[in-house]
């Protein structure tokens, strides 16, 4: 196990530093382009300047610059207590130091991913979607695989080349950009130097220009490639904590069946997600831009799966799913493959009967309403009133049984603040109904007519208005109209 | 002359391997009594959620007095177990009476439509995952510790110092065993 994840940050090491020099290179390349001989180590130090900045911002706050492009929020276990439960899980079994945080997507498309810089400082985000559709071993197939990602070392380093990367394409971007405006450098302009330099520079120029073209297009094969090795590696990973490939495979079934896409996921963070979150539905090509491996073969692997849950195992579902002729060979480092001990697999506990499609949207309703602090309050006649984080009234009228309420003021703006209140479940239970004396009004004829309520707020009612009661939007007391032209007639 | 430096240089070489060892042996057994403990604090709290589980599903199932006997003896007994094999076996009958409770509840609907009762049994649920995925983290440490007192030359340095191999925490009902079984003959 360790002896992997050794391997693992060697192999990032290497491959940031090979994607660094590719940036000084094309640094000083464009250096030399723009200011003549001594330019490259003008270039160079640019371009290093460039790198140190990127990397020092990417380790230190990388992690919360994804999670805020992402729109991710941190919850508290309240929001959704099985959520944490499973991620504690993960956490036991992968003896993870420390709990990862935990962050909710307010999206419905089903989706995760986990950022941060070590297994000290981590998160975890999935989407509200995810949440509401997947059944409790799916949801903990999903979370071994971003834990896996977190143990295997993968998101710093999927954080730090994806910054290179970005650095890489935005500098060789500009640069041809500005070359097919300005159409040349300096050299081309001076025009005092001999024949036979004015050669070298033409194949300068082509060189400086092949690379422009080329260190990008390398680069991003080289990132892919890996990004989309390490999603192997985490599946194999994640079986090896839960010991349910059944879980994960389901999961992953449930998430390629969805055309949702997801709105927050843009090319920088595609790499992060569980399954590429721009792909849209039957997209199967398995090609050399992909962040992610064809997301019904990585199903297949894991459904084949069947002798134990060892890397090794995983290593001969792979094989036997893509006949030896697959694009990387070992998925799985030397070290992981020499384990022999067989791991037994969990048995298939039975099929869950799917849920209820409106069920499902509703829950996903209620649960971005969590995630952004609502509150909400069960009424005895089962409608479950959701308050808005500034609502300021201290009574709730319920719309279906007519019903008052008390709003909780003080656990409310505990919920708002909150860190794991416990308390919490007790007041709602302990919500009494309040009702205030209504206030009542009868009505002088039938034109437009006003009045105060009680609390001093202005009424009016319309010729039109036939209902006999209605409820004060100040003080939410209840306002009784009383018809005059009943009574009179009778 | 020659030779006696060359005797001193390999007496202070084997010294500081001998030291290195020393304290990769003690790192292994904390974290083989640090997950030990991790399973211990689980344990715990699976005792602490039976009485809550009892309490919430009375109501529903009166004539079930048997089931909840059964169970609330098993949940004593396990509290009161001392030795990681009685432990072990213990928590395996708790196991079994929890499993049978729950197919009790499948003939209570209302029961199991409870608000209160489906926030127990998934906090249950959690904790059950927990032990398990605890105990398959102390038999990994318990392995890693054991493999390092057997083999040379970590296996001397273990035997001066009086290392002794750890028992895997293993559960009765061989359904349930997910953890690697070790042959060490």
């Amino acid at each position: 196990m360790w002896e992997l994840i050794n391997s693992n940050k060697q192999k990032s090491i290497g491959l940031f530093i090979i994607m660094g020099i590719c940036l000084l290179l094309l640094g000083s390349v464009i250096g030399n382009f723009y200011a003549g001989d001594s330019g490259w180590v003008i270039g160079l130090i640019i371009a290093l300047i460039i790198w140190i900045i990127m990397s020092l911002v990417s380790f230190f706050s990388g992690d919360s610059i994804i999670l805020a492009i992402s729109k991710a929020k941190e919850v508290t276990p309240n929001v959704h207590p099985q959520l944490f439960n499973v991620v504690e899980e993960m956490k036991i079994a992968s003896n993870l130091p420390k709990m990862p945080r935990i962050y909710i997507i307010p999206d419905t498309a089903p989706n995760a991913f986990a950022t941060g810089r070590n297994p000290e400082k981590s998160s975890i985000a999935v989407t509200a979607g995810l949440l509401s559709q997947l059944n409790r071993d799916e949801l903990q197939g999903v979370i071994a695989h971003e834990t896996a990602h977190i143990l295997n070392r993968d998101i710093l380093f999927m954080t730090f080349s994806g910054v290179l990367l970005g650095s890489i394409v935005f500098l060789s971007h500009i640069f041809l950009r500005s070359m097919w405006f300005s159409g040349g450098g300096s050299r081309f302009r001076s025009k005092s130097s001999s024949k036979s330099s004015g050669q070298l520079q033409m194949i300068m120029l082509v060189a400086s220009l092949v690379l422009a073209i080329l260190a990008p297009i390398m680069a991003r094969l080289l990132y892919f490639a890996i990004s989309r090795k390490r999603e192997y590696l985490a599946d194999a990973t994640a079986i090896r904590l839960t010991r349910y490939p059944e879980g994960l495979a389901s999961a992953l079934e449930k998430i390629s069946q969805t055309d949702i896409r997801l709105a927050s996921a843009n090319k920088a963070t595609a790499a992060l997600y569980i399954a590429n979150p721009l792909n849209k539905k039957g997209s199967r090509l398995s090609n050399l831009t992909n962040t992610h491996p064809p997301i019904d073969e990585r199903i297949r692997i894991l459904r084949s799966i069947s002798k134990g849950a060892n890397y090794i195992n995983y290593q001969n579902a792979y094989n036997r799913v893509k006949g030896n002729q697959g694009l990387i060979p070992n998925i799985i480092p030397p070290s992981g493959i020499s384990d022999p001990s067989n791991i037994l697999l969990k048995k298939k506990t039975k099929a869950e009967s799917r849920k209820d499609i409106s069920k499902t949207h509703r829950d996903v309703g209620d649960l971005i309403r969590a995630v952004d602090k609502y509150f909400f309050i069960q009424c005895v006649c089962g409608l479950k009133i959701k308050i808005p984080p500034d609502f300021k009234k201290s009574t709730l009228h319920c719309p279906r049984c007519d019903r008052f309420w008390k709003v909780p003021a003080v656990e409310l703006s505990a919920f708002r603040g909150i860190i794991g209140d416990k308390s919490l479940k007790k007041t709602i239970s302990s919500i009494e109904a309040h009702n205030m004396e209504p206030f009542v009004y009868e009505r002088k004829g039938s034109g437009w007519e006003t009045f105060n309520c009680s609390c001093g707020d202005v009424k009016q009612i319309s010729p039109t208005f036939s209902k006999s009661q209605f409820v004060c939007s100040k003080c939410g007391r209840k306002i009784t109209i009383k018809k005059k032209e009943q009574t009179s007639d009778e | 002359m020659v030779i006696l430096y060359f005797l001193i240089a390999v007496i202070i070489l084997i010294f500081l391997v001998s030291i290195g060892i020393y304290n990769s042996l003690v790192r292994l057994r904390n974290r083989v009594k640090n997950s030990w403990s991790q399973i211990d604090v689980q344990l715990k709290r699976r005792h602490d959620l039976i009485p809550n589980l009892v309490e919430t599903a009375k109501g529903y199932m009166k004539h079930e007095r048997e089931t909840f006997t059964t169970i609330t003896e098993a949940r004593s007994k396990a509290m009161g177990a001392q030795t990681v094999g009685e432990k072990a076996k213990a928590e395996g009958a708790l196991n079994g009476a929890i499993s049978k409770f729950f197919l009790v509840v499948e003939n209570y609907p209302d029961l199991k439509a409870n608000q209160n009762f489906l926030a127990v049994q998934e906090e249950l649920t959690s904790t059950e995952n927990k032990i398990a995925f605890s105990r398959q983290n102390y038999n990994d440490q318990v392995l890693f510790f054991n493999n390092k007192i057997q083999m040379f030359p970590s296996n001397i340095v273990a035997g001066m110092f009086n290392f002794k191999e750890n028992e895997f925490f293993e559960i009765e009902d061989a359904t349930e065993r997910a953890v690697p079984k070790v042959d060490f003959s």
